[in-house]
């Protein structure tokens, strides 16, 4: 064997051994399918990915919402001991309310704040239909979609959510 | 005698109204006593002590030696404040009592914490942390797993975004340290980086954010960009040595070392990586800033560098005139802090503050200053720089850009976020100190 040889096979020999050294990690988590993630796989993102069937309209969502949402939202979104979620105060600084209509940049957050840890004291206990009929009641009442349109994975990411182009990143950099 | 120069030296003002210079703390019985042959101002030696006697407990048997011990029963009033002790539907907080504390630590049961439905009360051996997502291999971990992969310890703070809120009021809110920045606190974590697994998990290329999700009532989520990920992103397990408090994420949280406190999800359970970032409910609303032209920030992630004095501080009564040590806390999420100075009267003038060893990165740095009281009124104030070339802002700088209120708000409200101010504390002729702006 040359000289040149014997160096690239100690290279390889090397690089080999590094490979092996890499794969040998605690490898202590189990596989799992995305599929059996799915239980637990409740993030609605902006574009829609995520977002579940089922769908629902304003009418639907009012008595529910009623029962479910009122006791500490107030009557008609007005606010109680939890804040409001109907209203649109003009934006003038820090102490503006922040409200779904003149603050929150995407509908889809509507959908997944509900679903994901509404109400209080039990979340996770409505379905995706009343989910999605008490985000349309939400944004008919706000004036943000028509009070008869029907919200599902396809109509709810197109709702334009009036501040969406009033934010800054802060950092770029760090994304 | 070089020893004699240097008492000299140590006792030179280095700023106005009593502020001495930081050598002096190299030590300070050599100080007290080269004051005294000085003559400086101020009384050095107390009134004659009384005769020593023995208390009764060192002449009885002691208790039982508990398996866990906790604080001395004269130390009761070393408490957080909590407020929502009914746990109504609402966010739960308790405070870091920062002026009853010493040294970077912050001990477990005292670390602040929010909750934003209860602390829950998790199984570890059931709890389950998956990844998955934008990787090549989804993988669920249990606890016993995490335990046995490679960790790291590393020192350093956790901050709320909100904390030290109150200073966004139009006029001084009359409330102490712990009240208006009790919502940080640091400690030692220990636990595996994220980078490890995510190295058997693999990563798809696409991914550029991950989602941290929390087992907690409300699920909370937050986005994470990935950078951070490989950078020093860590699971971890344990604080300040134990497995990590109920408040802190039992069993496991994410830590994010300077990022805004609620980035670093308790409780963590599912970690999602993506392509765009999830616009939770915390960061495209409640974490999101209003500015006075009625944009937002979003997305602010950093905890910019600060330093607040804890001693004196509102409560903490100077009981007469003479010498007294200023000390403090400074810290940066940008990494170390590498100055801070003090000043006793109100920013006219500032003298350098030492800084106590270790000087760790995104960590409490305990700052301290030697201060003779002259009795007079004087106007406390920290200021922090760090190793990025940052400066601590003054508060005037800070609203000028951010806003303020137009009347007091409650001291537990949060107008806005992210106020890394210079704090101002005014000591008056009877050594009470209140909260002003200067």
């Amino acid at each position: 064997m040359s000289t040149r040889n014997a160096v690239l096979v100690a290279a390889l020999l090397a690089l080999a051994s590094s490979t092996a050294v890499a794969a040998e990690g605690p490898n202590l988590g189990q596989p799992i399918t995305e599929k059996e993630v799915g239980a637990w796989d409740i993030n609605a993102m902006p574009d829609g990915t995520g977002l579940p069937p089922g769908s629902g309209t304003s009418a639907q969502g009012a008595p529910i919402y009623a029962q479910k949402c009122a006791a500490c939202h107030g009557e008609g979104g007005k606010g109680a001991s939890a804040g409001a979620l109907v209203g649109n105060p003009p934006i003038t600084g820090i102490e503006s309310p922040k409200t779904i209509a003149n603050f929150w940049g995407y509908s889809t957050t509507v959908f997944d704040f509900i679903r994901r840890a509404m109400p209080w004291i039990s979340p996770r206990t409505l379905t995706n239909d009343e989910v999605y009929a008490i985000t349309a009641y939400i944004l008919a009442e706000n004036k943000l979609i028509g009070p008869n349109d029907v919200m599902n994975a396809q109509t709810l990411p197109k709702v334009k959510m009036p501040n969406a182009d009033n934010f800054i990143i802060r950092f770029p950099d760090r994304i | 005698m070089s020893i004699s120069k240097r008492h000299n030296d140590s006792l030179q003002p280095v700023a106005g109204n009593g502020l001495l210079d930081r050598r002096a703390l190299l030590g300070r019985g050599v100080v007290f006593a080269g004051a005294v042959s000085a003559g400086s101002a101020g009384s050095m030696i107390g009134a004659a002590a009384e005769p020593l006697v023995d208390g009764p407990w060192s002449n009885e048997v002691g208790a039982v030696i508990p398996p866990y011990q906790v604080a001395s029963r004269f130390e009761k009033h070393v408490v957080r404040t909590v407020d929502n002790p009914d746990n109504v539907p609402r966010n739960s907080r308790a405070r870091t009592p920062h002026h009853l504390l010493q040294g970077i630590i912050t001990p477990n049961g005292l670390h602040f914490t929010i909750c934003h439905g209860g602390v829950p009360d998790i199984d570890p051996e059931k709890h389950r942390l998956v990844i998955h997502g934008l990787v090549k291999r989804p993988l669920v971990f249990t606890l016993d797993a995490l335990a046995r992969y490679p960790m790291v310890s590393r020192i350093g703070f956790v901050e709320c975004g909100g904390n030290s809120a109150p200073l966004f009021s139009n006029e001084p809110i009359q409330a102490n340290v712990q009240a208006l920045h009790g919502l940080a606190s640091c400690s030692e974590w220990t636990g595996v980086l994220l980078s490890t697994l995510l190295e058997e998990t693999g990563i798809d290329p696409k991914a550029k954010w991950f989602i941290a999700e929390g087992a907690d009532s409300p699920r909370l989520h937050r986005s994470v960009p990935m950078k951070k990920a490989m950078d020093d992103a860590m699971v971890a397990l344990y604080q300040n040595g134990e497995r990590i408090q109920p408040g802190q994420g039992y069993p496991m949280r994410l830590w994010l070392p300077g990022y805004e406190g609620n980035m670093n999800v308790k409780y963590l359970r599912r970690i999602t990586l993506t392509e765009q970032p999830a616009m939770s409910y915390y960061e495209s609303r409640t974490y999101s800033q209003v500015l006075p032209d009625g944009k937002a920030y979003r997305f602010y992630f950093l905890q910019e560098v600060k330093s607040f004095i804890a001693n004196p501080s509102p409560g903490l009564t100077l009981k007469e005139p003479g010498y007294y040590e200023i000390s403090g806390v400074a810290y940066s999420g940008t990494g170390r802090v590498t100055r801070v100075m003090v000043s006793a009267d109100g920013g006219k003038s500032w003298g350098d503050a030492a800084l106590q060893e270790p000087v760790l990165p995104r960590a409490f740095t305990r700052f301290r200053m030697p201060w003779r009281w002259n009795g007079g009124p004087a106007v406390l104030q920290s200021r922090a720089w760090d190793e990025g070339g940052n400066m601590q802002p003054t508060r005037a700088e800070i609203i000028a850009h951010r806003g303020q209120t137009s009347k007091p708000p409650s001291v537990l409200a949060f107008p806005s976020q992210h106020f890394n101010g210079i704090t101002s504390w005014a000591v008056d002729t009877k050594g009470e100190v209140k909260h002003v702006y200067a």
